[in-house]
């Protein structure tokens, strides 16, 4: 905490007693056990935090689109001794995409403000985060996620019956080999998907399979990481498959990992050695200049899985909220011929290493 | 509502300078939605946005104050400085001093815990403004406003509007002036080439060619002196702004960059004025020399005729009563346009009567004295006209010298008398004009009161209040008034108070002007977010605010908002206390004392005159221009009558004058014409220095003021002219004495 913040607030007499001190995050360790339903809710002491959802939608008109809305949360330990209103103790990001292959790109647009006065929150206790118009809230049996962007709108409904698919060792998540460098992290996959998309004016009712990661940490990045590849795989057997891998500088991987969850609800967690990335081809982003390796080869435990993007641009400019720019798709799962699935792609690092 | 961006706003006040630097208090995720630039600029970490130690300034202000990245920059907070870190700088267009900090980070470094003072919204494309401006008007507190941007630049235009509108009239009078200076030399040019013109008319050239090449003449003549104005004025602005920047002392122009803008409308209209003026200038002229019959013309000594058309009294005498009527019509949008146009009335009706006035005073005077002076004065009685344009230049440029003369004096010496009145403690503590964040807080107002030495301490708070929505702020001034028999001077009477009448108040002349306000009426101030009532008691005068000013009880202040801090402080001494070991206890004892501005009445009232003296160095410098011109018309005049006099005085010379007879002759006739134009102009600069301060001055910016004549000034004023101008008299005819005698004679064909 910087010296002079303490000392503007100490000659001032600001210093108030509820408000929250500038304590240190609070630390990702093993053995805690994940509880629901208060970890579905915001985790205010950790440095960062995000609600995933990723989806394919099929249109009443046979169209496909992939959907993508994520809400940030980041505490950036500044100012947290300021009693004002106003003081920025969480900072709250979205993001928001439709991957639809008739516009060729994505449509996507970005929300940033500071946490406070009911205009934006991220509850604690269930999950229920919004900015504005922009909300993400559990409901009974699932959740519920209304986006009204500059160029697209949508109201969807996700619903589950399954548990949360505790990653890692029951939600402790390594990001690489330090003690510390992990998360807490639990997914949803096969949620069920209904409600309305509004692109360009025209209303469509949609429906389909989606994908929900929430994830909360305080531990940066190793220093020799660069980024991260993620996906995560509805298997049209029934199961769900997630697999990453955290990049070097070299490009290679630095550590990985993924949880392959059967049909009949068995979960089996990857160990670093069982999860390799093998790029099959990859595209320049024209505005950017960015690589991506937008279709991958997944080794992950016994499954193979070539991933072939539903289009090649779905690159993310955050820059004015988050900072980054990401490449982030919808894409389909073979196995040689046979399909096994869809899910979605992440890859972050790319255009520069990503600072967490 | 497309985005909402809450805003604290104010000047702080920065230690050791007497400009306040404008910081904005802003969520910077809603600021970017509305104001883009915020995202331009050198920002290398976006979260030095959010700390609460860093701060933004734009790139007019690190220019400014000489930051730039990684500096420090203090700024004083109640007496205490702080300091915070110049993360970057801002890329707005606008060159506007300012700077940026995160709005929580505002709220507590200014002790103004969950206090906005602004919102900016954006609609969404096809909202309403004027209906959403009405349903937030009436849930917002009293005392917002809900404007469109360029509702601000809108009144700060106004504000300053009358001010450039004066400052123009000012130039245009020196054009004026110079258009006269034109108007002498073109017809006297005129009247000696008589001969010549009239000999073209007789080789056959027609009345209209020879008008339209007259004026094509002067036209040219017009059209090169007005570029060469053009580029003159350019520079000598351009170098102006670069020494004294923007501000000449009237307070309007703080906290702003200028860059010299050619205002290209406006200088084609000037070069289209100088032109016009050279043109209308020999109008009368031409046409005379065109009208004339060309053989008569051909004659010499025919230039009396030309100015006999002058002679009529009632044209001059209805231009003045027009003129009069007009002084009595109110302002038109804030500017007080029938006031200029009474003036200019008045000095065209003055010049008009000229010719009859001089041939009345020519002819009263007495043929006495040594004899060139009789014989000058004879000379003048026969052919009057010939002075007649000589003398309106003298009468315009004296008259507007000394109306401008008159009405700075009496400013002058009505605010030096009010100074007087105004401050009659011993010593005076100031936080700091002009900046919202220093103050004495009630602890340090209780350390100044028990200093050894201070018999009396009065404390003053000063808030700036919007009364009406398309009007400035006016100031709120709030101390201890009818407990301490400190009620302010009143201008009329008093409205005693009944009792059940809202608490007292005394507005200041310049309020009352603006909106109204009577002793006895009850007006409705937004104090504390309320609508407080009160009630009128007083009218008082007041050249410190010039939106106006309303004084109220301080007890009644502190009840309806709770504000209990200060900004100035004015103390009583004991006698045999001294300024300076009061000055050091200060220091020593409030913390943050230094910080504070001590002053004494007397430094106050010196440093008050030196700004007005700095408002006014442009009128003075206008009226020197004025003056210069009118010499200048003068001399050109009076050469012109020599060169066309020499025939006239080769006679003399034959007959025996000797040269310096001639001399004397000449230094007699510039002295009479000089002295009458003198006394013309004199009479007719009071009467336009009454126009000035009871109307213009009025009707422009509120002021009041009572008449002081400057005896002393326009005796020397006189003096100086009388003798500059029989030197120029005596000057020009110079060549003339000394050309040889025989040829001037033989000169008459």
């Amino acid at each position: 905490m910087r010296p002079v913040g303490f000392l503007i607030s100490a000659a001032l007499g600001l210093f108030t007693p509820g408000a929250l001190a500038a304590e240190d995050y609070a630390q990702v360790r093993p053995g805690v056990a994940l509880q629901f339903p208060r970890d579905h809710g915001s985790h205010p002491r950790f440095r960062n935090e995000w609600w995933y959802i990723t989806g394919w939608l099929r249109t009443s008109g046979g169209g496909e689109l992939g959907m993508q809305v994520t809400f940030f949360r980041n505490r950036p330990r500044i100012a947290e001794e300021i009693s004002s209103r106003f003081a920025p103790r969480q900072l709250l990001f979205a993001h928001a995409a439709l991957a639809d292959p008739e516009a060729g790109r994505l449509l996507h647009d970005q929300r940033a403000a500071r946490a406070g006065f009911g205009l934006a929150e991220a509850a604690e206790g269930r999950t229920d985060v919004a900015i504005g118009d922009w909300s993400l809230r559990q409901t009974d049996g699932g959740y519920a996620a209304e986006v009204a962007a500059r160029d697209f709108r949508y109201a969807l409904r996700f619903d589950s019956k399954q548990p949360p698919l505790l990653q890692g060792e029951r939600g402790f998540s390594r990001k690489g080999p330090g003690a510390a460098q992990a998360s807490y992290y639990y997914s949803r996959p096969r949620l069920r998907v209904s409600g309305s998309v509004v692109i360009q004016g025209r209303e469509l009712e949609v429906s389909g399979e989606a994908w929900l990661d929430h994830e909360w940490s305080s531990e940066p990045l190793a220093q020799e990481a660069v980024g991260w590849d993620w996906i995560g795989i509805n298997l049209s057997d029934g199961g769900a498959l997630m697999a990453f891998r955290v990049r070097a500088r070299d490009g290679g991987s630095f550590w990985a990992g993924g949880a392959v969850r059967g049909a009949d609800g068995r979960v089996r967690i990857l160990k670093p050695g069982e999860v390799r990335f093998e790029p099959l081809r990859r595209w320049r982003s024209p505005r950017t200049g960015a690589e991506y390796p937008v279709s991958v080869r997944v080794h992950a435990g016994a499954l193979i899985l070539e991933l072939e993007p539903l289009m090649d641009d779905q690159e993310l400019d955050a820059r004015a909220s988050t900072g980054t720019i990401y490449w982030e798709g919808a894409v389909r799962a073979r196995q040689g011929e046979k399909a096994q699935g869809r899910g979605y792609l992440e890859l972050t690092g790319y255009w520069k290493p990503l600072g967490l | 509502m497309a985005a909402a961006s809450p805003v604290l706003e104010l000047d702080a006040r920065l230690p050791g300078r007497h400009d306040a630097l404008k910081i904005l208090g802003l969520d910077i995720f809603r600021a970017a939605q509305i104001q883009p630039f915020l995202a331009g600029g050198e920002i290398s970490d976006r979260l030095d946005f959010l700390r609460a130690d860093r701060i933004f300034v734009s790139g007019a202000a690190a220019e400014w104050l000489g930051l730039k990245k990684g500096d420090a920059l203090s700024i004083q907070v109640g007496l205490r400085v702080i300091s915070l870190r110049v993360a970057g700088t801002l890329g707005d267009g606008r060159r506007q001093r300012f700077a940026v900090v995160d709005l929580g980070a505002a709220q507590a470094i200014f002790a103004r815990p969950g206090v906005l003072n602004r919102i900016d919204l954006r609609l969404r494309p096809g909202a309403d403004p004027q209906r959403l401006a009405g349903r937030l008007g009436s849930e917002l507190p009293p005392g917002t406003l809900v404007e469109r941007p360029e509702g601000d630049a809108e009144r700060t235009g106004a504000l300053s509007r009358a001010y450039r509108v004066n400052l123009n009239v000012l130039a245009l009078v020196a054009l004026f002036t110079g258009g006269l200076l034109v108007f002498s030399a073109q017809a006297l040019a005129v009247v000696r080439r008589r001969s010549q013109l009239a000999l073209l008319r007789a080789l056959g050239m027609t009345r209209r060619a020879l008008v339209a090449m007259l004026l094509a003449e002067s036209a040219v003549v017009g059209a090169v002196g007005a570029l060469g104005g053009i580029a003159l004025g350019h520079a000598t602005a351009a170098i102006v702004l670069r020494r004294f920047g923007a501000e000449l002392g009237a307070g309007y122009f703080r906290g702003l960059e200028p860059t010299l803008v050619l205002d290209m409308p406006a200088l084609a209209l000037f070069f289209s004025a100088g032109v016009l003026a050279a043109v209308l200038g020999s109008l009368a002229p031409a046409l005379e020399a065109a009208r004339a019959r060309a053989a008569s013309a051909l004659k010499s000594g025919d230039e009396e005729r030309v100015l006999e058309r002058l002679r009529p009294a009632w044209p001059g005498l209805a231009v003045l009563l027009v003129g009069a009527v007009l002084t009595q019509v109110g302002p038109v949008r804030g500017l007080p346009f029938f006031g200029y146009a009474a003036i200019a009335l008045l000095l065209i009706g003055t010049v008009i009567l000229m010719p009859g006035i001089a041939v009345l005073c020519f002819r009263v005077v007495p043929l006495l004295g040594p004899l060139p002076a009789r014989i000058g004065l004879a000379q003048l009685r026969g052919a009057p006209g010939q002075t007649g344009v000589s003398l309106a230049a003298i009468v315009a440029a004296v008259s507007l010298m000394v109306s401008m003369a008159i009405m700075v004096t009496s400013f002058r010496r009505s605010l030096d008398e009010w100074l007087e009145r105004v401050l009659p403690a011993d010593l005076y503590l100031r936080t700091g004009a002009g900046s919202d964040t220093a103050f004495l807080s009630p602890a340090e107002q209780r350390v100044i009161a028990a200093l050894p030495g201070v018999v009396r301490v009065e404390f003053l708070r000063s808030q700036r209040l919007f009364v009406a929505p398309d009007k400035p702020p006016i100031t709120l001034l709030a101390r201890a008034v009818e407990a301490e028999g400190r009620v302010p001077p009143l201008l009329g009477a008093a409205y005693v108070r009944k009792p059940g009448d809202p608490p007292a108040a005394w507005v200041s002349e310049i309020a009352s002007n603006v909106y109204g306000w009577q002793p006895g009426a009850v007006i409705e101030l937004p104090i504390g977010g309320r609508q407080g009532r009160f009630t009128v008691a007083g009218v008082w005068r007041d050249y410190a605010r010039q939106q106006g000013a309303v004084l109220i009880e301080r007890y009644e202040y502190v009840r309806t908002t709770g504000d209990a801090n200060a900004n100035d402080a004015a103390l009583w001494l004991a006698p045999g206390a001294d300024q300076a070991s009061l000055s050091r206890e200060i220091e020593g004892r409030v913390a943050g004392g230094a910080n504070l501005e001590i002053a004494g009445p007397g430094e106050i009232r010196s440093l008050s005159l030196k700004i007005f003296d700095r408002t006014f160095a442009v009128t003075y410098a206008l009226e020197a221009v004025a003056v210069i011109i009118g010499l200048l018309g003068l001399s050109s005049g009076f050469g012109a009558l020599a060169l066309a006099r020499r025939r006239e005085f080769g006679m003399l010379r034959h007959l025996g004058m000797t040269r310096r007879q001639i001399g004397a002759m000449l230094a007699a006739q510039g002295l009479l014409v000089s002295a009458i134009g003198l006394g013309v102009g004199l009479a007719l600069g009071w009467l336009i220095s009454l126009v000035l301060i009871h109307v213009v001055n009025r009707q422009s910016f509120h002021w009041g003021m009572d008449l002081h004549l400057p005896w002393q000034l326009l005796a020397e004023f006189v003096a100086v002219m009388l003798a500059l101008a029989t030197l120029t008299a005596v000057a020009s005819g110079r060549q003339a004495m000394s050309g040889d005698v025989v040829g001037a004679v033989k000169e008459d064909w």
